[in-house]
């Protein structure tokens, strides 16, 4: 195969990591609601928790770009 | 299309002499665009604040209401987290705060993005790692290693667990740095793919016949760079406060080292 299609191929597939960021978070905010919908009196004191399990989840997926990153430009 | 990467290029404003450090090597002290953004936004936080606090009164004035407002928020966020010594670490938490979300914001406003730097935020991530580290060994000595032995886990389970927790104690400036510096980069270059897909367009449908077709394109692609613009400028403001909240909880883990609250 041509090293740079292999390339391009190789930084496509990393960025497949940010499928599990993108559920996790989706499941995160998910859950959050649900809590919120249920007690709304509740929910303002966890928004920096909420906040911070979504940065967590997120830094994943911002490997795994940065990743692709990589990949393409060195 | 322009290359969607050119905005992140350094250009040498003020090309300075290079300084040679024994040990380190050759360092290029050239100004650069990058050091002249975050110049601008380190002086414009400080005249801002000056300007906010020059003659403050009992019943605040407009800039005086956002000038308090920014500064009782990240109060109530390092008290919250930290508890009550989390004044301690307050002035530090609000100029990270403040640094990063006005750096982010000067990208979105036709000016360079500084954070879009990895040295930039490698930086940012370092000094806060180094504070985490000279704090939780300047209170705790050597009680600082029991940060990765957390308490209440059986023993035979500490095998499993403490290499976890050092690993994930090493990976957080990494991942401090490469958070800010990937939602900056991503952002900004899927930005500028939407802007490149309207004149690219725009020149189809100059060129006649059949090419009219291309407006509509251009029409939907711009409406996605205004949408992508807004959306910029929460993720803006929501990466100075996970950048700020990190910091926080780094700083927790630390100062209330083995006694949770």
């Amino acid at each position: 195969m041509d090293p740079a299609a292999a390339k391009l191929i190789g930084a496509g597939l990393a960025t497949l990591g940010m499928i599990g960021s993108g559920i996790g978070i989706g499941v995160i905010f998910s859950g959050f609601l649900q809590g919120a919908t249920r007690n709304p009196s509740a929910a303002a004191g966890q928004f920096t928790n909420l906040i911070l399990g979504a940065a967590l989840t997120e830094a994943l997926g911002i490997l795994a770009f940065v990743l692709g990153l990589l990949i393409l430009f060195s | 299309m322009a290359d969607p990467m050119h905005q992140f290029e350094i250009h040498k404003i003020v090309d300075l002499p290079d300084i040679t450090l024994p040990g380190i090597g050759t360092i290029d002290m050239a100004f650069t665009n990058s050091t002249l953004s975050i110049t601008i936004a380190a002086v414009a936080i400080v005249a801002f604040m000056a300007i906010v606090t020059a003659r403050p009164q009992v019943v605040p004035g407009r800039l005086q209401v956002v000038g308090e407002g920014v500064f009782s928020y990240i109060d109530n966020l390092a008290v919250g987290i930290i508890g009550h010594e989390g004044r301690k670490f307050f002035p530090f938490v609000l100029s990270i705060f403040l640094f990063v979300l006005v750096m982010n914001c000067m990208g979105l406003f036709l000016l360079f993005t500084a954070t879009s730097q990895l040295a930039v935020t490698a930086a940012l991530a370092a000094i806060t790692i180094l504070l985490v580290l000279a704090v939780g060994f300047a209170r705790n000595g050597l009680g600082f290693f029991k940060l990765f032995v957390p308490s209440g886990v059986p023993i035979y389970m500490l095998i499993l667990v403490t290499p976890i927790e050092v690993i994930s104690f090493l990976l957080r400036p990494i991942t401090l740095a490469l958070r800010l510096f990937g939602n900056m980069l991503g952002g900004h270059v899927a930005m500028k793919v939407f802007a490149g897909f309207v004149v690219s367009l725009g020149a189809l449908a100059a060129g006649g016949g059949l090419g009219w077709l291309g407006i509509p394109g251009a029409a939907l692609s711009l409406s996605g760079v205004v949408a992508l613009t807004a959306l910029e400028m929460l993720v803006a403001f929501l990466q100075a406060f996970v950048f700020a909240v990190l910091a926080c909880v780094y700083l927790n883990d630390v100062v209330n080292l083995g006694h949770h609250h």
